[in-house]
């Protein structure tokens, strides 16, 4: 065989060695793709099995929360009225009244009154249940009666107007302390007196 | 004679570095497919372990039924007790 013969058979010979290199090699790539292709399968389908209730729960979800909306906003603006109802819910929660109402979307347009800056929440409740008043009615767009922080003043017009106005007609309070103008006796030991008032028996005593 | 050795030239200097060039780029295409579904493979499998709560929505389910339930009650006694405006 001649040289150059010889020299061809070792070429193809390395050209087939290299072929099988990396071919062998790409497989082995290819089967570890395959592996984690499979892994990957697995875990989508079980992404797929958990998610599919989903959709009709949250919807279903959905369904009884705007039902319990409805309700309530339907309560609401029955009792205290639709401008009235923006307004303690802006109350309640700062900003959630220029949500507007989903059920009356013409309370909106009317603003929503400053109940929660001019009334204490307790106050609200009262006035509501007690007096059946328009409470938001005086006062929707003029400055706040009372500072909603600090200040109670307003508040005590929703008092009787007797102790609010008059007070010099009520009865003083008991004045208590070392310079109260009627002392209490003093007790040998907490809660004995050395002696009963005129007239009032004791147990012992009879 | 000189045809053999020709066609050896031509082999070992041309079609040995062509084959090897396009298998290598070939190998490396594959290998560089690897790491990605391994991460895919991983961020699948953290999904559906992040999942595992979904089957809870169930119960949340009964208990806004059971929650609206309960304050449809509410909102029809305060109507009763409550004057409307």
């Amino acid at each position: 065989m001649p040289a150059a013969g010889v020299v061809m058979i070792v070429a193809v010979l390395v050209i087939v060695g290299v072929l099988v290199y990396y071919l062998v090699s790409t497989i082995a790539g290819l089967r570890r793709i395959t592996a984690g292709l499979e892994e990957a399968i697995a875990g989508v389908g079980g992404i797929i099995a958990k998610t599919t209730p989903v959709n009709e729960v949250v919807t279903d979800i959905n369904a009884q929360l705007d039902a319990g909306v409805d309700l309530l906003e339907g309560l609401l603006v029955k009792k205290a009225g639709a401008a009235d109802a923006l307004g303690l819910i802006d109350g309640c929660y700062p900003g959630a009244g220029a949500a507007g109402l989903r059920r009356f979307p013409d309370a909106k347009a009317s603003g929503a009154p400053r109940i929660g800056e001019v009334y204490t929440k307790g106050t609200l409740t009262l006035a509501r249940l007690g007096r059946e008043a328009p409470i938001a009615a005086a006062s929707p767009d003029g400055p706040a009666l009372r500072d909603n922080v600090f200040g109670s003043s307003a508040a005590r017009a929703l008092y009787p107007e007797q102790r609010q106005q008059r007070p010099g007609r009520m009865p003083r309070s008991p004045v208590i302390g070392t310079d109260a103008p009627a002392q209490y006796e003093p007790a040998d030991e907490p809660g004995v007196r050395r002696r009963m008032p005129a007239g009032t028996t004791t147990a012992e005593g009879g | 004679m000189i045809g053999w050795w020709i066609g050896d030239i031509v082999l070992l200097a041309v079609v040995v570095p062509v084959v090897v060039y396009l298998l290598r780029n070939v190998l490396d295409a594959v290998n560089g497919i690897v790491p990605s579904v391994e991460r895919i493979a991983k961020a699948a499998d953290a999904a559906s372990r992040d999942l595992d709560a979904a089957p809870l929505l169930l119960r949340t389910r009964e208990q806004v039924t059971e929650t609206v339930s309960v304050v449809a009650g509410y909102g029809g006694s305060l109507d009763q007790i409550v004057d409307d405006a």
